[in-house]
């Protein structure tokens, strides 16, 4: 009887001295975990484009944190999907046609000669990427331009292009090789089969 | 003696031993191609920003003049290669992999040939280093090895770092190549000289020129450089890719240099020869780095050469001079062929990182066999002179697995081709890794970016919200100031439909808005509101018999305007009085100013009357003139009158202030008069009659003032010395006894010259005389203890 009753002793002696270790160690050594939304931001292209539906890009990843599909961000598109995906342990999704299309990377242009001045674009521009003043012709820095096509529609004389950002020496990139089952005439039809 | 102290080398991992090609171009030293028509100079020929040109089309420049400034830290300025024209400034032909074309400055050649003037330094050694490191970067130098990163700055890229070795490139490992070879035969002492400079920068404890053994001419002409001073010419075995930096910095130390860091970190500096051939001409001579030595050849070229060709010829003359076959040219290459890449046009000039142009034919350099599946043989891994395993980057990067590429350290692939050379599946290895790394490179960017972009997103909402808070703020202070005042308002009509009273308006005549005073104003509006308040009760009353609010209402509100109106009347009655004073005065001086204009206007009518009739004046206007007088006499005899009379000038009040006056200083001199001898009883009796005429003179100004029409001046009374009770005391006793003594004197003399008895008198004055001196005494005794005071 006494072995019990040491046993229970020793057992809720131990018990009681692992407890306060680990009570001491989760105060002690508490990690401020980076919170999911703030992830799921960072994964976000930041265009700030409203095309998923949200004014702009933390309220979606919000709205993903809170359940939403991951598929309705056309410009960060495939890459930003299967990011999401790996992040989430979800399945990834092709992109929902709905919110539009991925497409390469633009930049607003003002044909400048056509501008009057009025502001309008200045306001929509989610990162002030237009430079300009009442009556006095704007412009669109491009290295700040997110290609979000914002300032497109509210502009009273559709005087804004969005235009492919140009491929220059500095930033054009090799191509990957092609895929060598195409060089063989045989395998050609593999992939299809 | 560096030949006998020969340092041990050590052995890189991997490696590959190609065949050479070196002989062909080997043939002919350095030749001097003709000056091209036309050259074609890149803004951006280094590693870094691009360079901002500073010369406009149309401009006339100098060999070596600057047209191009560096843009930033890590970037380089250009320098015209031969005397000419700017012909344009824009996109123009650019040797790189792309095609793809790039900002250049186009100088058409005069064919003099003419230097701008140059500074060469005689003694460099008497100079800073600091001042040696600004003139190479002035110079434009950058690293003509093949990767082209500034020189300058890569010298002093660790400035806390105390650089211990300098090591030399000499290696040239890549086939075909022979421009560093050709440098070091013939350029041998140049180079040296630009060691030297190097080392009177850097002051390294060693300097290490490593060159192959596959170059013994230029070995030779090397060690006869050197000759006696503190560098050793190290031989090592021919291997490709010895010639990489941190390769040759393996075989000539045995240290590897770490991921992602610079040879820098381990205090090494690795200079190619072609660089410091660069750096003697910048410092000795003082020219900018405008031509390059470059390899020409290829099987398509029937005269495969070396040249010193002026940066900016373009690609096509050169090939042309060394005599190139178009019909065997089948792939034109810039660098070597396992590290170079396919140049798609001939019309690009040379840059400062062509050290190889190689026109093969189609033998020479063949399509690649088609790719086979990898086996897995890893014959790739045992070539890799950069540890890597470059099966397992292959096959990432088929996956796109751009994290665990860099895991397994992508970046530290130098892209040698080593792993393609060897692989049985002709696995185009590198270009996967080049690939890659573009896609890593550009994805950094963009995650770069949209940080950037967010950070500004979120300013910017902060800054709308806190625009918005401002106006609300604003709205707010806004909507309380216009509700203070209108409480205030409300309060104020309240108060005095309070406590002021009203009979009915009706009965009280209005007087004119014109003549009110502010507040007048707001009585009689108060007064009128309830009054209307009252009316409108009425009424509602009259539509609504029944309404018993309104009819409780009726009383108070006729009260309410009552008493509004009693309050105004009251004031009207108030300040109608009140400026009916000052009115006659102000009359009074007004009809004289009239008058006199009147007079004077009477005075010039009459004149001009005068003139109008000349010598020979009508009837008529005789009558006139006549009558004018008359009028201007009459108005101007009412002018003086009134005139004297605004000047009162109040010859009693002068007097009593000049009496007054001049009594003060007579009694101030005798006060310190007395104040010297206090003893002196004439000058106490004298102080005395003075003091009284002085209050007597003030006395007399008072009266003149107060009956004076002219008001007093406004005074403030200042007393300076407050006068005690016990000094008054003491002075009035000081005078009577003394007015006393005096009065006794008299009467002695009275009595002398009258000859009666004069004992009583003379006893009169002694007892006098004494109680003078006491009262005396006690004035001067109470003088000198409040002075102590």
């Amino acid at each position: 009887m006494s072995m019990i009753i040491t046993a229970i002793v020793v057992l809720l002696g131990l018990a009681l001295i692992f407890g306060a270790v680990l009570g001491f160690a989760a105060v002690r050594f508490k990690v401020d975990g980076d919170p999911i939304v703030d992830q799921i931001n960072n994964l976000l292209p930041q265009t700030q484009c409203g095309q998923c539906g949200h004014p702009g890009c933390r309220p979606y990843a919000e709205g993903i944190a809170n359940g939403e599909p991951i598929n309705k961000c056309p410009p960060g598109g495939e890459s930003t999907i299967q990011a999401l995906a790996d992040l989430l342990d979800v399945e990834a999704l092709p992109l929902d046609a709905e919110h539009g299309e991925e497409k390469p990377r633009m930049v607003a242009y003002i044909r400048e000669a056509e501008c009057i001045g009025c502001t309008k674009c200045i306001q929509a521009c989610p990162v002030d990427a237009i430079l300009g003043a009442a009556k006095q012709m704007h412009t669109v820095i491009v290295d700040e331009c997110t290609g979000c096509d914002l300032c497109v529609e509210p502009c009273p004389v559709d005087c804004i292009d969005m235009l492919p950002l140009p491929t220059t020496p500095q930033n054009w990139k090799w191509d990957f090789p092609l895929p060598s089952s195409a060089l063989i005439a045989t395998d050609a039809n593999r992939g299809a089969a | 003696m560096t030949a006998a102290s020969p340092i041990r080398i050590w052995d890189i991992p991997g490696g590959i031993h190609p065949q050479e090609n070196k002989l062909q171009s080997l043939g002919h030293g350095i030749e001097t191609p003709p000056l091209p028509r036309e050259l074609i100079v890149p803004l951006q020929q280094h590693i870094g920003a691009r360079a901002e040109p500073c010369v406009a089309v149309g401009d006339k420049v100098l060999k070596g003049q600057l047209i191009a400034e560096a843009s930033g830290f890590v970037s380089c300025p250009l320098h015209a290669p031969t005397s000419g024209t700017v012909t344009a400034i824009g996109p123009a032909p650019y040797p790189h992999a792309s095609g793809l074309e790039e900002w250049a400055i186009r100088i058409e050649a005069d064919g003099e040939d003419r230097w701008c003037e140059l500074d060469p330094i005689s003694d460099f050694r008497a100079l800073e280093p600091a001042a040696l490191l600004d003139i190479i970067r002035a110079s434009g130098i950058s690293g003509l090895g093949g990767a082209g990163f500034p020189t300058a700055v890569k010298l002093k890229a660790r400035p806390e770092q105390k650089i211990h070795t300098l090591i030399v490139n000499g290696t040239e490992c890549e086939p075909y190549i022979t421009a560093d070879d050709s440098a070091m035969r013939y350029r041998a002492e140049q180079i040296v000289s630009g060691i030297e400079v190097l080392m009177h920068i850097l002051r390294p404890e060693q300097v290490l020129i490593g060159i192959e053994d596959n170059k013994p001419e230029a070995i030779e002409a090397m060690r006869a450089a050197v000759g006696e001073r503190p560098m050793q010419v190290v031989v090592f075995p021919t291997k490709y890719p010895s010639g990489g930096e941190k390769q040759l910095i393996q075989i000539l130390t045995g240290k590897e240099v770490p991921s992602g860091g610079l040879p820098a970190d381990l205090g090494m500096v690795c200079q190619n020869v072609g660089t410091l051939l660069a750096i003697h001409d910048a410092v000795v001579l003082g020219q900018p780095l405008i031509k390059r030595i470059t390899t020409l050849t290829g099987d398509a070229l029937s005269h495969p050469t070396n040249v010193e060709a002026l940066i900016g010829t373009p690609i096509r003359e050169l090939l042309t001079f060394a005599g190139l076959q178009p019909e065997k040219l089948y792939r034109l290459v810039m660098g070597g062929p396992m590290m170079g890449f396919t140049l798609q046009s001939m019309d690009a000039p040379i840059v400062k990182t062509t050290n190889c142009l190689l026109a093969g034919s189609k033998a020479e350099l063949p399509p690649p066999p088609p790719a086979q599946p990898c086996i897995r043989c890893g014959l790739c891994a045992e070539a890799c002179p950069a540890s890597l395993l470059p099966q397992q980057l292959h096959f990432f990067a088929l996956g796109k697995d751009y994290d665990q590429l860099k895991r397994q350290n992508l970046f530290d692939c130098i892209e040698c081709g080593a792993c393609s050379y060897v692989c049985p599946s002709s696995i185009p290895l590198v270009q996967y890794y080049r690939a890659a790394k573009s896609e890593i490179r550009a994805l950094d960017l963009q995650q770069h970016k949209a940080d950037h972009s967010r950070q500004r997103f979120e300013h910017r909402q902060e800054r709308l919200q806190r625009e918005a808070e401002q106006k609300e703020r604003d709205r707010i202070a806004r909507a309380e100031k216009a509700a203070r005042l209108k409480a205030a308002k409300e309060a104020e009509a309240a108060k005095q439909a309070d406590s002021d009273a009203a009979v009915p308006a009706a009965d009280a005549p209005a007087p004119k808005a014109g003549g009110l005073t502010p507040e007048q104003k707001q009585l009689k509006i108060a007064a009128a509101t309830a009054q209307m308040a009252l009316k409108k009760a009425q009424k509602q009353l009259t539509a609504n018999p029944d309404n018993a609010d309104l009819q409780a209402q009726i009383p108070q509100l006729e009260q309410a305007a009552r008493e509004a109106q009693e309050a105004f009347d009251k004031a009207q009655g108030e300040v109608s009085n009140q400026p009916a004073a000052p009115a006659p005065q102000a009359a009074g001086e007004d009809d004289a100013k009239k008058l006199k204009i009147e007079a004077a206007m009477l005075r010039a009518a009459l004149k001009k009357a005068e003139r109008a009739a000349g010598d020979n004046p009508s009837d008529q206007q005789q009558a006139e003139i006549a009558k004018l007088r008359e009028q201007a006499e009459a108005a101007e005899a009412r002018v003086p009158a009134t005139a004297a009379a605004k000047k009162p000038v109040d010859e009693t009040l002068k007097q009593a202030k000049l009496d007054l006056a001049m009594a003060r200083a007579a009694t101030r001199k005798t006060e310190r008069a007395l104040a010297e001898s206090p003893d002196d009883a004439d000058l106490q009796a004298q102080l005395a009659t003075q003091q009284q005429a002085l209050s007597a003179a003030e006395k007399a100004l008072h009266e003149a003032e107060n009956s004076s029409p002219i008001p007093p001046p406004e005074r403030q009374r200042v007393d300076k010395k407050p006068v005690d009770e016990q000094l008054r005391e003491l002075k009035t006793n000081l005078a009577t006894t003394k007015a006393d003594f005096k009065r006794a004197e008299r009467e002695l003399k009275d009595a002398t010259e009258a000859g009666g008895d004069t004992a009583a008198a003379e006893r009169e004055l002694a007892t006098r005389r004494a109680a003078l001196d006491v009262a005396a005494k006690a004035f001067a005794d109470y003088m000198a203890s409040k002075e102590t005071n």
